[in-house]
């Protein structure tokens, strides 16, 4: 039996962390981020959970790569001065392909900026935030309903990608209450298993993704954020090695782009485009929503990261994509690299969601 | 039909949990939908606190509120900062004990936080007046439901007093 709720996006979003099995959660509270330490805090130990408040961001996100190593699903939640502070140990996360899940509610920035108001500023950052080449999965819930459901999802990509996935939520859809179906189960991916006596950094499968050596299970591995072999020892002056190890890890989630994308396509036909995610979809669904004629299209994307490019194609008739965002155009620039017809972006700044009449009037103007 | 309604007085007196409550009976009890949304800031503390719920038959869309329909007024500041714009055809349900301004569209004076103290002895349920007012003048969410989303949300013992300010609202409300 499904239930209804009346909830709050960041509690939907602790919620769907414990539905899909998260039993570690460490974690330094920010606004707008705070109620989902606030509910771990609450919640997890009751579970038999762990939840540690660390020292900082730079502890928080140490704390659950070392839990996911002992086979935790392990999480965090932050806003982004602390996701600033978390780069250096994503990068670590990244090169050593360690499951995690990291919630990031966007508020204004730089810097410590708006606390309090809503942004989407960090979408670039998390792409490219930590140093050196790699590759993440990034998803941007628009509903409480979606904060439950992408937090959850955001479990299983980790784990089936051995990779740090994010949930790039926005003040918006973080504080915001509104009407929740439970569902009745989650569904949940296992990590990949370990091949005893084989080399543990080895992926032999297509998927480049290889089986999870989880610590305290019988085999000795050593983790290390320098470049490594297939045994996981150093081997920072092999040219070729690095190549190698580098380019998988960025394949490993590129090759796989289609298999996870998670988008709508809306009114295809179209010459006029929005394209959004997060927050946003919600003013662009009303705009949609109040045209009778069903004139505009729109591709709703929850996998921003690895960007789902072959979407835009879907619109064969398209003559112009105009972007939303509570930023300067981040996500619009990437459209750019990716059609041939003009793209307008539609940025905002402040803290304030877009609204319809402002979408409109970016809709009717010709440049 | 969607309906848009703003809360706003000065911070402790229930402002956020009012429309908490109001979107919860339309959610959990009416079989509606609702969004709640709130000025979120380190202001809100003592100085003028709002929060804004949109209720809808059909699953809303763009969250906030752009023009209320019905504003529910508690503090003279609150009325200066969230309510003096109003204009007809909104609705104004104003705590005449606190607020003396007046809008100009229409405007039901409810002396909810004098009638709470005197009737009740506590004006700290004078929010739960304001709501039953609220639900008499404007049935935006059934009486049942409302009565529900309160028991729910308050704190235990407190229930049958805020039942009491609820039916004390619901006869201040109703409209001759």
């Amino acid at each position: 039996m499904t239930r209804t709720e009346f909830w709050q996006g960041n509690t939907a979003c602790a919620e769907g962390a414990l539905a899909a099995g998260c039993n570690f959660f460490g974690g330094y509270p920010i606004t707008p981020s705070t109620e989902v330490a606030e509910f771990m805090a609450a919640k997890l130990p009751k579970k038999g959970g762990v939840f540690i408040q660390m020292e900082d961001e730079i502890a928080s996100m140490a704390s659950i790569i070392g839990a996911s190593w002992a086979g935790s699903r392990a999480m965090t939640a932050t806003s982004g001065p602390g996701f600033s502070l978390m780069m250096e140990n994503i990068g670590f996360a990244a090169m050593t392909e360690t499951p995690c899940v990291v919630v990031n509610v966007q508020r204004g920035g730089p810097s410590t900026g708006q606390p309090t108001m809503s942004a989407q500023g960090d979408m670039m950052q998390v792409r490219f935030g930590s140093h050196g080449d790699y590759a993440i999965i990034a998803l941007c819930p628009a509903s409480v309903q979606e904060m439950y459901e992408l937090t959850a999802k955001a479990f299983n990509l980790a784990d089936k990608y051995r990779v740090p996935v994010f949930l790039m939520a926005d003040e918006t859809v973080g504080h915001m209450r509104e009407k929740i179906i439970i569902p009745d189960t989650v569904e949940r991916v296992s990590r990949k298993p370990f091949v005893p006596g084989t080399p543990p950094f080895r992926a032999t499968d297509p998927d480049l993704v290889p089986g999870f050596p989880q610590f305290g299970t019988g085999q000795h591995v050593h983790v290390t954020g320098l470049t490594h072999d297939e045994r996981g020892y150093p081997a920072a002056t092999n040219p070729g090695l690095h190549m190698a190890l580098v380019k998988r890890l960025v394949d490993k989630i590129e090759n796989a782009r289609y298999e996870m994308a998670d988008y709508d396509i809306i009114n295809p036909g179209a010459e006029q485009v929005f394209v959004a995610y997060g927050g946003p979809v919600r003013t662009v669904q009303q705009v949609l929503h109040d045209r009778p004629n069903n004139d505009v299209g729109f591709l709703r994307i929850r996998t921003v990261w690895p960007f789902p490019e072959k979407a835009l194609a879907e619109f064969r008739n398209a003559r112009r994509f105009l972007v939303p965002e509570m930023n300067l155009g981040q996500i619009a620039r990437e459209i750019e690299r990716h059609v041939k017809v003009p793209v307008k972006s539609i940025p905002k700044l402040g803290g304030e969601l877009h609204t319809p009449a402002e979408l409109v009037e970016a809709l009717e103007a010709k440049q | 039909m969607r309906s848009e309604v703003r809360f706003s007085g000065f911070g402790g007196q229930g402002i956020i949990l009012s429309a908490v409550i109001l979107g919860r009976a339309a959610v959990m009890y009416d079989n509606k939908y609702a969004v709640q949304t709130q000025v979120y800031g380190p202001e809100a503390r003592g100085g003028a606190s709002m929060s804004q719920v949109v209720i809808d038959d059909a699953e809303i869309l763009y969250p906030k509120v752009a023009h209320p329909d019905i504003y529910i007024i508690m503090s003279q500041e609150g009325f200066e900062k969230y309510g003096a714009g109003a204009e007809d055809p909104a609705l104004m349900l104003v705590d005449s004990s606190l607020v003396h301004s007046r809008p100009k569209c229409r405007c039901i004076e409810i002396p909810a936080t004098q009638e709470a103290k005197q009737t009740l002895k506590k004006d700290i349920v004078a929010n739960i007046v304001m709501l039953g007012a609220l639900v008499a003048a404007t049935h935006v969410v059934s009486e049942e439901a409302l009565e529900k989303a309160i028991l729910d949300s308050v704190p235990k013992g407190t229930e049958e007093l805020n039942l009491k300010a609820m039916q004390l609202g619901l006869q201040l409300g109703k409209q001759p």
